[in-house]
Protein backbone atom coordinates (compact mmCIF):
# COMPACT_ATOMS: atom_id res chain seq x y z
CA UNK A 1 0.00 0.00 0.00
CA UNK A 2 0.95 3.32 0.07
CA UNK A 3 2.15 5.87 2.83
CA UNK A 4 -1.05 7.93 2.09
CA UNK A 5 -3.32 4.86 2.03
CA UNK A 6 -1.87 3.65 5.10
CA UNK A 7 -2.70 7.00 6.62
CA UNK A 8 -6.19 7.40 5.48
CA UNK A 9 -6.61 3.99 7.42
CA UNK A 10 -6.44 6.59 10.73
CA UNK A 11 -8.29 8.22 12.58
CA UNK A 12 -7.61 11.80 14.68
CA UNK A 13 -7.62 11.10 18.22
CA UNK A 14 -6.14 8.04 18.22
CA UNK A 15 -3.34 6.21 20.23
CA UNK A 16 -0.04 5.66 17.47
CA UNK A 17 3.48 4.04 18.37
CA UNK A 18 6.11 4.93 16.71
CA UNK A 19 9.13 2.51 16.40
CA UNK A 20 12.49 3.14 16.47
CA UNK A 21 14.57 4.89 19.10
CA UNK A 22 15.48 8.69 19.41
CA UNK A 23 17.06 9.32 15.73
CA UNK A 24 17.49 6.00 14.62
CA UNK A 25 15.00 3.74 12.17
CA UNK A 26 12.09 6.00 12.24
CA UNK A 27 8.75 5.54 10.07
CA UNK A 28 9.67 8.73 8.39
CA UNK A 29 7.70 9.10 5.58
CA UNK A 30 4.96 7.76 7.43
CA UNK A 31 5.30 10.29 10.05
CA UNK A 32 5.36 13.07 7.06
CA UNK A 33 2.35 11.54 5.99
CA UNK A 34 0.69 12.38 8.88
CA UNK A 35 1.89 15.52 9.32
CA UNK A 36 0.19 16.06 5.53
CA UNK A 37 -2.72 14.81 6.52
CA UNK A 38 -5.89 16.43 8.14
CA UNK A 39 -5.47 14.17 11.34
CA UNK A 40 -5.46 16.28 14.52
CA UNK A 41 -5.10 15.89 18.69
CA UNK A 42 -3.30 12.02 18.09
CA UNK A 43 -1.37 10.61 21.33
CA UNK A 44 1.79 9.37 20.38
CA UNK A 45 3.46 6.68 21.99
CA UNK A 46 7.81 6.92 20.96
CA UNK A 47 11.17 6.22 22.44
CA UNK A 48 11.35 10.13 20.77
CA UNK A 49 13.30 11.09 18.15
CA UNK A 50 12.62 13.83 14.70
CA UNK A 51 9.39 11.39 14.61
CA UNK A 52 7.60 13.41 17.71
CA UNK A 53 9.93 16.95 16.40
CA UNK A 54 7.85 16.95 13.44
CA UNK A 55 4.49 15.78 14.35
CA UNK A 56 4.71 18.62 17.26
CA UNK A 57 5.98 21.07 14.81
CA UNK A 58 2.61 20.01 12.60
CA UNK A 59 0.21 20.74 15.51
CA UNK A 60 -0.58 16.87 15.51
CA UNK A 61 -0.41 16.26 19.15
CA UNK A 62 -2.82 16.50 21.99
CA UNK A 63 -0.23 14.25 24.17
CA UNK A 64 3.11 12.40 24.19
CA UNK A 65 3.60 9.35 25.88
CA UNK A 66 7.57 8.62 26.08
CA UNK A 67 10.53 7.62 28.14
CA UNK A 68 12.89 10.70 26.39
CA UNK A 69 12.89 12.72 22.85
CA UNK A 70 16.60 13.30 21.24
CA UNK A 71 18.09 13.04 18.30
CA UNK A 72 21.26 11.05 19.70
CA UNK A 73 23.74 13.18 18.18
CA UNK A 74 22.31 16.36 19.45
CA UNK A 75 20.70 15.87 23.04
CA UNK A 76 17.78 17.71 23.01
CA UNK A 77 15.01 18.21 20.34
CA UNK A 78 14.36 21.75 19.60
CA UNK A 79 10.42 21.10 19.37
CA UNK A 80 9.98 18.93 21.84
CA UNK A 81 11.18 21.75 23.65
CA UNK A 82 8.97 24.35 22.40
CA UNK A 83 6.11 22.57 23.12
CA UNK A 84 6.77 21.50 26.30
CA UNK A 85 8.21 24.88 27.71
CA UNK A 86 4.71 26.60 26.60
CA UNK A 87 2.78 24.22 27.88
CA UNK A 88 1.36 23.27 24.47
CA UNK A 89 0.42 19.24 24.71
CA UNK A 90 -0.30 17.26 27.48
CA UNK A 91 2.50 14.20 28.67
CA UNK A 92 3.12 10.94 30.26
CA UNK A 93 6.68 10.52 30.85
CA UNK A 94 7.75 7.50 32.14
CA UNK A 95 11.12 5.48 32.65
CA UNK A 96 12.02 3.63 29.41
CA UNK A 97 11.64 0.42 31.00
CA UNK A 98 7.99 1.52 31.73
CA UNK A 99 7.30 2.01 28.21
CA UNK A 100 8.34 -1.20 27.32
CA UNK A 101 6.52 -2.66 30.09
CA UNK A 102 3.15 -1.11 29.05
CA UNK A 103 3.43 -2.20 26.08
CA UNK A 104 4.10 -5.76 26.14
CA UNK A 105 1.10 -5.58 28.90
CA UNK A 106 -1.04 -4.45 26.50
CA UNK A 107 0.17 -7.15 23.76
CA UNK A 108 0.38 -9.95 26.53
CA UNK A 109 -3.64 -8.58 27.20
CA UNK A 110 -2.67 -8.24 31.05
CA UNK A 111 -3.76 -4.70 32.64
CA UNK A 112 -0.54 -4.45 34.17
CA UNK A 113 3.13 -5.57 34.65
CA UNK A 114 5.06 -4.85 37.70
CA UNK A 115 7.89 -3.34 38.12
CA UNK A 116 10.07 -1.13 40.40
CA UNK A 117 11.22 1.05 37.69
CA UNK A 118 9.41 4.33 38.83
CA UNK A 119 9.63 3.55 42.69
CA UNK A 120 10.64 6.49 44.97
CA UNK A 121 10.77 8.29 41.57
CA UNK A 122 9.42 12.03 40.50
CA UNK A 123 7.10 9.93 37.77
CA UNK A 124 4.66 8.74 40.35
CA UNK A 125 3.95 12.96 41.28
CA UNK A 126 3.29 13.52 37.65
CA UNK A 127 1.35 10.60 36.68
CA UNK A 128 -0.95 10.36 39.58
CA UNK A 129 -2.93 8.25 38.06
CA UNK A 130 -0.25 5.33 38.77
CA UNK A 131 -0.84 2.34 41.50
CA UNK A 132 1.63 0.17 43.18
CA UNK A 133 0.36 -3.50 43.84
CA UNK A 134 1.70 -5.84 46.37
CA UNK A 135 3.18 -9.18 45.28
CA UNK A 136 1.19 -11.66 46.70
CA UNK A 137 3.79 -13.99 47.00
CA UNK A 138 5.87 -11.59 49.47
CA UNK A 139 4.05 -8.36 50.23
CA UNK A 140 6.66 -6.03 48.37
CA UNK A 141 4.51 -3.33 46.78
CA UNK A 142 5.91 -2.79 43.34
CA UNK A 143 4.88 -0.42 40.61
CA UNK A 144 1.70 -1.27 38.46
CA UNK A 145 2.79 -0.05 34.87
CA UNK A 146 -0.26 0.14 32.98
CA UNK A 147 -0.98 -1.10 29.82
CA UNK A 148 -0.52 0.68 26.83
CA UNK A 149 -2.85 -0.11 24.47
CA UNK A 150 -2.45 1.47 21.21
CA UNK A 151 -4.86 1.72 18.00
CA UNK A 152 -2.37 2.09 15.35
CA UNK A 153 1.42 1.26 15.08
CA UNK A 154 4.01 2.38 12.65
CA UNK A 155 7.68 0.86 12.43
CA UNK A 156 10.67 1.16 9.50
CA UNK A 157 12.06 -1.79 8.31
CA UNK A 158 15.26 -2.82 6.24
CA UNK A 159 13.19 -5.14 4.04
CA UNK A 160 9.59 -6.82 3.90
CA UNK A 161 7.65 -9.28 2.22
CA UNK A 162 4.19 -8.44 0.46
CA UNK A 163 2.23 -10.09 3.26
CA UNK A 164 4.07 -8.02 6.58
CA UNK A 165 7.15 -10.39 7.73
CA UNK A 166 9.76 -7.52 7.89
CA UNK A 167 13.40 -8.01 8.92
CA UNK A 168 15.67 -5.73 10.80
CA UNK A 169 19.11 -5.98 8.78
CA UNK A 170 20.51 -2.81 11.02
CA UNK A 171 21.84 -3.80 14.92
CA UNK A 172 19.37 -3.42 17.00
CA UNK A 173 15.22 -4.26 16.59
CA UNK A 174 14.50 -1.48 19.25
CA UNK A 175 10.96 -2.71 20.73
CA UNK A 176 9.24 -2.68 16.66
CA UNK A 177 7.48 -5.82 17.30
CA UNK A 178 6.37 -4.44 20.55
CA UNK A 179 4.98 -1.32 19.05
CA UNK A 180 3.06 -3.98 16.75
CA UNK A 181 2.22 -6.37 18.95
CA UNK A 182 0.56 -3.66 21.24
CA UNK A 183 -1.53 -1.64 18.77
CA UNK A 184 -5.04 -2.70 16.63
CA UNK A 185 -3.16 -2.56 13.52
CA UNK A 186 0.51 -2.00 12.72
CA UNK A 187 1.84 -0.53 9.54
CA UNK A 188 5.26 -1.70 8.16
CA UNK A 189 7.20 0.73 5.99
CA UNK A 190 11.14 -0.76 4.62
CA UNK A 191 13.04 0.41 2.36
CA UNK A 192 12.32 -2.64 0.12
CA UNK A 193 9.11 -4.72 -0.67
CA UNK A 194 11.18 -8.36 -1.83
CA UNK A 195 9.65 -11.74 -2.27
CA UNK A 196 9.40 -13.60 0.24
CA UNK A 197 12.35 -16.20 -0.27
CA UNK A 198 14.76 -13.39 -0.56
CA UNK A 199 14.45 -12.36 3.17
CA UNK A 200 16.11 -15.83 4.47
CA UNK A 201 19.02 -16.01 1.38
CA UNK A 202 19.97 -12.62 2.45
CA UNK A 203 20.60 -13.07 6.31
CA UNK A 204 19.64 -14.96 9.21
CA UNK A 205 16.07 -15.90 9.95
CA UNK A 206 16.82 -13.93 13.67
CA UNK A 207 16.32 -10.72 11.72
CA UNK A 208 12.65 -11.27 10.80
CA UNK A 209 11.63 -9.79 13.85
CA UNK A 210 7.76 -9.03 12.77
CA UNK A 211 5.64 -11.55 11.19
CA UNK A 212 2.85 -10.91 8.70
CA UNK A 213 0.36 -11.78 11.94
CA UNK A 214 1.03 -8.39 13.48
CA UNK A 215 1.09 -6.33 10.47
CA UNK A 216 -2.13 -4.87 8.60
CA UNK A 217 -0.10 -2.99 5.75
CA UNK A 218 3.14 -2.93 4.18
CA UNK A 219 4.71 0.38 2.79
CA UNK A 220 7.44 0.22 0.08
CA UNK A 221 9.48 3.34 1.43
CA UNK A 222 13.11 3.86 0.20
CA UNK A 223 15.00 6.37 2.05
CA UNK A 224 11.82 6.31 4.37
CA UNK A 225 13.61 6.70 7.39
CA UNK A 226 15.78 10.05 6.52
CA UNK A 227 16.93 11.22 8.35
CA UNK A 228 17.30 8.85 11.13
CA UNK A 229 19.59 5.95 10.81
CA UNK A 230 18.62 3.14 9.15
CA UNK A 231 21.63 0.98 9.17
CA UNK A 232 22.98 -1.20 7.33
CA UNK A 233 21.71 1.02 4.13
CA UNK A 234 22.58 4.35 5.14
CA UNK A 235 23.58 6.35 8.25
CA UNK A 236 21.74 9.34 10.09
CA UNK A 237 21.88 12.22 7.98
CA UNK A 238 23.81 14.61 10.31
CA UNK A 239 24.12 17.39 8.32
CA UNK A 240 20.58 17.52 7.69
CA UNK A 241 19.69 16.77 11.07
CA UNK A 242 22.07 20.32 12.46
CA UNK A 243 20.18 22.08 9.91
CA UNK A 244 16.58 20.51 10.71
CA UNK A 245 17.65 21.58 14.46
CA UNK A 246 19.26 24.80 13.60
CA UNK A 247 15.59 25.74 11.82
CA UNK A 248 13.78 24.09 14.52
CA UNK A 249 15.03 26.70 17.21
CA UNK A 250 13.96 29.75 15.13
CA UNK A 251 10.08 30.22 13.74
CA UNK A 252 11.38 32.24 10.69
CA UNK A 253 14.15 29.50 9.98
CA UNK A 254 11.61 26.96 10.50
CA UNK A 255 9.09 28.25 7.96
CA UNK A 256 11.87 28.20 5.20
CA UNK A 257 13.08 24.73 5.98
CA UNK A 258 9.52 23.31 6.31
CA UNK A 259 8.75 25.29 2.88
CA UNK A 260 12.58 23.77 1.62
CA UNK A 261 11.27 20.12 2.32
CA UNK A 262 8.06 19.63 3.86
CA UNK A 263 5.55 21.62 2.24
CA UNK A 264 5.39 18.68 -0.51
CA UNK A 265 4.62 15.50 -1.22
CA UNK A 266 7.28 12.26 0.05
CA UNK A 267 9.14 12.16 -4.23
CA UNK A 268 9.18 16.24 -3.28
CA UNK A 269 10.95 15.56 -0.06
CA UNK A 270 13.21 12.87 -1.16
CA UNK A 271 14.00 14.81 -4.57
CA UNK A 272 14.86 18.36 -2.21
CA UNK A 273 16.91 15.80 -0.10
CA UNK A 274 19.27 14.44 -3.07
CA UNK A 275 19.24 17.67 -4.82
CA UNK A 276 20.62 19.26 -1.57
CA UNK A 277 23.40 15.95 -1.26
CA UNK A 278 24.58 17.01 -4.79
CA UNK A 279 24.72 20.20 -4.03
CA UNK A 280 26.96 20.06 -1.30
CA UNK A 281 28.77 17.50 -3.17
CA UNK A 282 29.87 19.64 -5.56
CA UNK A 283 30.25 22.43 -2.67
CA UNK A 284 33.05 21.08 -1.24
CA UNK B 1 53.36 12.30 25.05
CA UNK B 2 54.91 13.06 28.07
CA UNK B 3 53.43 16.46 30.37
CA UNK B 4 51.62 16.65 33.62
CA UNK B 5 48.02 15.23 33.63
CA UNK B 6 45.64 17.72 32.57
CA UNK B 7 42.18 18.46 34.15
CA UNK B 8 40.24 16.10 31.94
CA UNK B 9 42.78 13.13 32.49
CA UNK B 10 42.51 13.11 36.53
CA UNK B 11 38.67 13.47 35.82
CA UNK B 12 39.12 10.19 33.27
CA UNK B 13 40.91 7.91 36.03
CA UNK B 14 38.45 9.49 38.65
CA UNK B 15 35.50 8.01 36.87
CA UNK B 16 37.19 5.07 35.47
CA UNK B 17 37.61 4.26 39.25
CA UNK B 18 34.12 4.00 39.75
CA UNK B 19 34.39 1.15 38.34
CA UNK B 20 37.57 -0.66 40.24
CA UNK B 21 36.67 -3.94 41.83
CA UNK B 22 33.54 -4.16 39.64
CA UNK B 23 33.81 -7.70 38.27
CA UNK B 24 31.90 -9.43 35.25
CA UNK B 25 29.73 -6.70 35.15
CA UNK B 26 28.18 -4.41 32.30
CA UNK B 27 29.77 -0.78 32.39
CA UNK B 28 27.74 1.53 30.79
CA UNK B 29 29.54 4.92 30.79
CA UNK B 30 26.99 7.51 29.25
CA UNK B 31 29.14 10.39 28.14
CA UNK B 32 32.73 11.09 26.66
CA UNK B 33 34.89 11.26 29.63
CA UNK B 34 33.00 8.67 31.77
CA UNK B 35 33.74 6.39 28.53
CA UNK B 36 36.65 6.70 28.23
CA UNK B 37 37.11 6.20 31.98
CA UNK B 38 35.14 2.80 31.52
CA UNK B 39 37.69 1.75 29.14
CA UNK B 40 40.36 2.69 30.54
CA UNK B 41 39.34 0.92 33.39
CA UNK B 42 38.66 -2.69 31.92
CA UNK B 43 42.48 -1.73 29.88
CA UNK B 44 43.88 -1.75 33.50
CA UNK B 45 42.39 -2.55 36.96
CA UNK B 46 39.21 -4.04 36.03
CA UNK B 47 39.86 -6.43 32.88
CA UNK B 48 36.49 -8.46 33.47
CA UNK B 49 33.79 -5.63 32.58
CA UNK B 50 32.06 -5.95 29.59
CA UNK B 51 31.71 -2.62 27.32
CA UNK B 52 29.01 -2.08 24.43
CA UNK B 53 29.94 0.08 21.42
CA UNK B 54 27.32 2.62 22.06
CA UNK B 55 24.93 0.44 19.71
CA UNK B 56 23.89 -2.88 20.31
CA UNK B 57 27.81 -4.89 20.20
CA UNK B 58 29.80 -5.99 23.02
CA UNK B 59 32.74 -5.33 22.13
CA UNK B 60 36.71 -6.69 23.18
CA UNK B 61 39.47 -4.90 23.62
CA UNK B 62 40.69 -0.93 23.96
CA UNK B 63 39.04 1.19 21.13
CA UNK B 64 39.41 4.50 20.34
CA UNK B 65 36.94 7.06 20.52
CA UNK B 66 35.00 7.26 17.56
CA UNK B 67 36.12 4.17 16.38
CA UNK B 68 34.61 0.34 16.23
CA UNK B 69 35.44 -2.39 18.58
CA UNK B 70 37.70 -4.96 16.79
CA UNK B 71 36.32 -8.11 18.22
CA UNK B 72 32.46 -8.73 19.10
CA UNK B 73 31.68 -10.65 22.03
CA UNK B 74 28.02 -10.24 22.19
CA UNK B 75 25.01 -8.26 21.01
CA UNK B 76 23.42 -6.19 23.56
CA UNK B 77 20.19 -4.47 21.85
CA UNK B 78 18.51 -2.13 24.20
CA UNK B 79 16.22 -4.72 24.88
CA UNK B 80 19.01 -6.70 26.44
CA UNK B 81 20.18 -3.67 28.43
CA UNK B 82 16.48 -3.55 30.25
CA UNK B 83 17.11 -7.27 30.79
CA UNK B 84 20.19 -6.59 32.39
CA UNK B 85 19.12 -3.55 34.47
CA UNK B 86 16.46 -5.55 36.22
CA UNK B 87 19.15 -8.70 36.73
CA UNK B 88 21.38 -5.96 38.40
CA UNK B 89 24.91 -6.39 37.01
CA UNK B 90 25.63 -3.33 35.58
CA UNK B 91 26.75 -0.30 36.68
CA UNK B 92 25.76 3.23 34.90
CA UNK B 93 27.58 6.21 35.32
CA UNK B 94 25.05 9.31 34.22
CA UNK B 95 25.43 12.93 33.73
CA UNK B 96 22.53 14.64 35.97
CA UNK B 97 21.91 18.29 35.08
CA UNK B 98 20.81 19.06 38.92
CA UNK B 99 21.95 16.35 42.10
CA UNK B 100 21.31 17.35 45.66
CA UNK B 101 23.00 16.07 48.68
CA UNK B 102 20.73 12.71 48.93
CA UNK B 103 21.75 12.04 44.95
CA UNK B 104 18.49 12.53 43.93
CA UNK B 105 19.34 13.65 40.30
CA UNK B 106 17.40 15.50 37.75
CA UNK B 107 17.58 14.48 33.92
CA UNK B 108 14.24 15.37 32.70
CA UNK B 109 13.21 19.38 33.13
CA UNK B 110 13.76 22.22 35.20
CA UNK B 111 11.38 24.55 36.44
CA UNK B 112 8.01 23.33 37.15
CA UNK B 113 7.37 19.74 35.58
CA UNK B 114 4.01 20.51 33.34
CA UNK B 115 5.39 23.66 32.16
CA UNK B 116 9.37 23.50 32.62
CA UNK B 117 11.43 26.89 31.99
CA UNK B 118 13.75 24.40 30.14
CA UNK B 119 12.85 20.98 28.56
CA UNK B 120 15.66 18.32 28.98
CA UNK B 121 15.55 14.54 27.80
CA UNK B 122 13.06 13.05 29.89
CA UNK B 123 13.62 10.58 32.75
CA UNK B 124 15.20 7.75 30.56
CA UNK B 125 16.35 5.15 31.92
CA UNK B 126 17.23 6.91 35.24
CA UNK B 127 14.45 5.93 37.58
CA UNK B 128 15.05 2.24 36.93
CA UNK B 129 18.88 2.38 37.04
CA UNK B 130 18.32 3.67 40.75
CA UNK B 131 16.38 0.84 42.24
CA UNK B 132 17.94 -1.38 40.20
CA UNK B 133 22.13 -1.54 40.34
CA UNK B 134 25.13 0.74 41.30
CA UNK B 135 24.83 4.33 39.63
CA UNK B 136 27.31 6.73 39.78
CA UNK B 137 27.27 10.42 38.57
CA UNK B 138 29.81 12.66 36.22
CA UNK B 139 28.75 16.43 36.43
CA UNK B 140 31.58 18.45 33.89
CA UNK B 141 30.58 21.72 35.19
CA UNK B 142 30.45 21.95 39.20
CA UNK B 143 28.08 24.90 39.84
CA UNK B 144 25.69 25.49 42.36
CA UNK B 145 22.74 25.24 39.63
CA UNK B 146 24.26 21.54 38.98
CA UNK B 147 24.34 20.73 42.71
CA UNK B 148 21.47 21.98 43.72
CA UNK B 149 19.60 21.91 47.53
CA UNK B 150 16.79 20.25 45.74
CA UNK B 151 15.86 18.94 42.29
CA UNK B 152 12.91 19.99 40.13
CA UNK B 153 12.34 16.60 38.93
CA UNK B 154 13.69 13.13 40.57
CA UNK B 155 14.45 10.86 37.41
CA UNK B 156 17.21 9.39 39.56
CA UNK B 157 16.64 8.36 43.18
CA UNK B 158 18.98 9.62 45.95
CA UNK B 159 19.03 7.80 49.30
CA UNK B 160 16.26 9.72 51.16
CA UNK B 161 13.72 8.72 48.16
CA UNK B 162 14.62 5.28 48.38
CA UNK B 163 14.04 5.14 52.31
CA UNK B 164 10.78 6.66 52.12
CA UNK B 165 9.65 4.79 49.04
CA UNK B 166 10.84 1.91 51.48
CA UNK B 167 12.42 -1.77 50.53
CA UNK B 168 11.48 -2.27 46.86
CA UNK B 169 13.09 0.91 45.79
CA UNK B 170 16.20 0.42 48.22
CA UNK B 171 17.16 -3.04 47.95
CA UNK B 172 19.10 -2.76 44.69
CA UNK B 173 19.64 1.06 45.31
CA UNK B 174 23.24 2.18 45.93
CA UNK B 175 25.27 5.42 44.11
CA UNK B 176 28.42 4.35 44.16
CA UNK B 177 30.69 7.90 43.52
CA UNK B 178 29.70 11.45 41.79
CA UNK B 179 32.75 12.75 39.81
CA UNK B 180 33.10 16.56 39.06
CA UNK B 181 35.28 18.77 37.33
CA UNK B 182 36.54 19.96 41.04
CA UNK B 183 36.41 16.59 42.88
CA UNK B 184 34.91 13.40 43.75
CA UNK B 185 32.58 12.58 46.07
CA UNK B 186 30.27 9.45 47.99
CA UNK B 187 27.48 9.37 50.27
CA UNK B 188 29.28 7.26 52.79
CA UNK B 189 27.92 9.24 55.75
CA UNK B 190 25.57 7.84 58.50
CA UNK B 191 22.75 9.27 56.91
CA UNK B 192 24.19 9.01 53.17
CA UNK B 193 24.27 12.48 52.65
CA UNK B 194 27.25 14.17 49.88
CA UNK B 195 30.95 13.67 51.14
CA UNK B 196 33.60 15.14 49.62
CA UNK B 197 36.19 12.33 49.20
CA UNK B 198 39.16 13.87 47.13
CA UNK B 199 39.76 17.27 45.05
CA UNK B 200 41.56 17.52 42.21
CA UNK B 201 44.93 18.47 41.97
CA UNK B 202 44.80 22.77 42.08
CA UNK B 203 41.36 23.00 43.40
CA UNK B 204 40.53 23.93 46.81
CA UNK B 205 38.00 23.02 49.38
CA UNK B 206 36.31 26.37 49.69
CA UNK B 207 36.29 26.62 45.88
CA UNK B 208 34.39 23.21 45.80
CA UNK B 209 32.04 24.35 48.35
CA UNK B 210 31.30 27.88 47.36
CA UNK B 211 30.35 25.72 44.25
CA UNK B 212 27.91 23.49 45.36
CA UNK B 213 24.08 24.72 46.57
CA UNK B 214 24.03 22.42 49.80
CA UNK B 215 26.17 21.46 52.67
CA UNK B 216 28.37 18.86 51.41
CA UNK B 217 29.95 16.45 53.88
CA UNK B 218 33.88 17.47 54.59
CA UNK B 219 35.68 15.88 56.19
CA UNK B 220 38.68 17.41 59.01
CA UNK B 221 41.88 15.84 56.21
CA UNK B 222 40.94 15.78 52.37
CA UNK B 223 43.59 14.29 49.60
CA UNK B 224 44.00 15.29 46.40
CA UNK B 225 42.14 13.30 43.90
CA UNK B 226 44.80 10.60 42.75
CA UNK B 227 46.93 12.05 39.43
CA UNK B 228 46.94 9.61 36.36
CA UNK B 229 49.73 6.47 36.45
CA UNK B 230 52.16 6.82 33.58
CA UNK B 231 50.56 3.69 31.89
CA UNK B 232 47.46 5.10 32.44
CA UNK B 233 48.00 8.51 30.50
CA UNK B 234 49.60 6.62 27.98
CA UNK B 235 46.65 4.50 27.29
CA UNK B 236 44.24 7.63 27.66
CA UNK B 237 46.79 10.18 25.39
CA UNK B 238 47.98 7.06 22.23
CA UNK B 239 45.00 4.25 22.58
CA UNK B 240 41.97 5.19 24.16
CA UNK B 241 41.56 9.19 22.63
CA UNK B 242 44.31 9.96 20.54
CA UNK B 243 42.30 13.17 19.39
CA UNK B 244 42.25 14.96 22.82
CA UNK B 245 38.71 15.28 22.75
CA UNK B 246 38.51 15.18 26.35
CA UNK B 247 40.14 18.50 26.70
CA UNK B 248 36.82 19.94 25.02
CA UNK B 249 34.58 18.76 27.72
CA UNK B 250 36.93 19.60 30.57
CA UNK B 251 39.26 22.41 30.36
CA UNK B 252 42.62 23.10 32.26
Amino acid sequence: MTAAAAVADLRSGMTIGIGGWGSRRKPMTLVRAICRSDLTDLTIVSYGGPDVGLLLAAGKVRKLVYGFVSLDSIPLEPHFRAARQSGAIEVAEYDEGMLQLGLYAASCRLPFLPTRAGLGSDVLRVNPELRTVPSPYDGEELLAMPALHLDAAIVHASRADGFGNAQFLGPDPYFDDLFCTAAQRAYVSCEKVVPTPELTAAAPVQTLRIQRWMVAGVVEAPHGAHFTSCDPDYGRDEEFQREYAGAAADPAAWAAFRASYFDQDEAGYQAAVAARRYARRGAS
Amino acid sequence: MTGAATRAEVCVVACAEAWRDDGEILASPIGLIPTIGARLARATFSPDLLLTDGEAMLGQGTWAIGSQPQVIEGWMPYRAIFDLIYHGKRHVMMSPSQIDAHGNVNISAIGEFSRPKAALLGVRGAPGNTVSHPTSYWVPRHTTRAFVHRVDMVSGIGYDRAAEAGEPASRYHELRRVVSNLGVFDFATGDHRMRLVSVHPGVTVAEISAATGFELAVPDDVPPTREPAAEELQLIRSVIDPGGSRDAEVRG
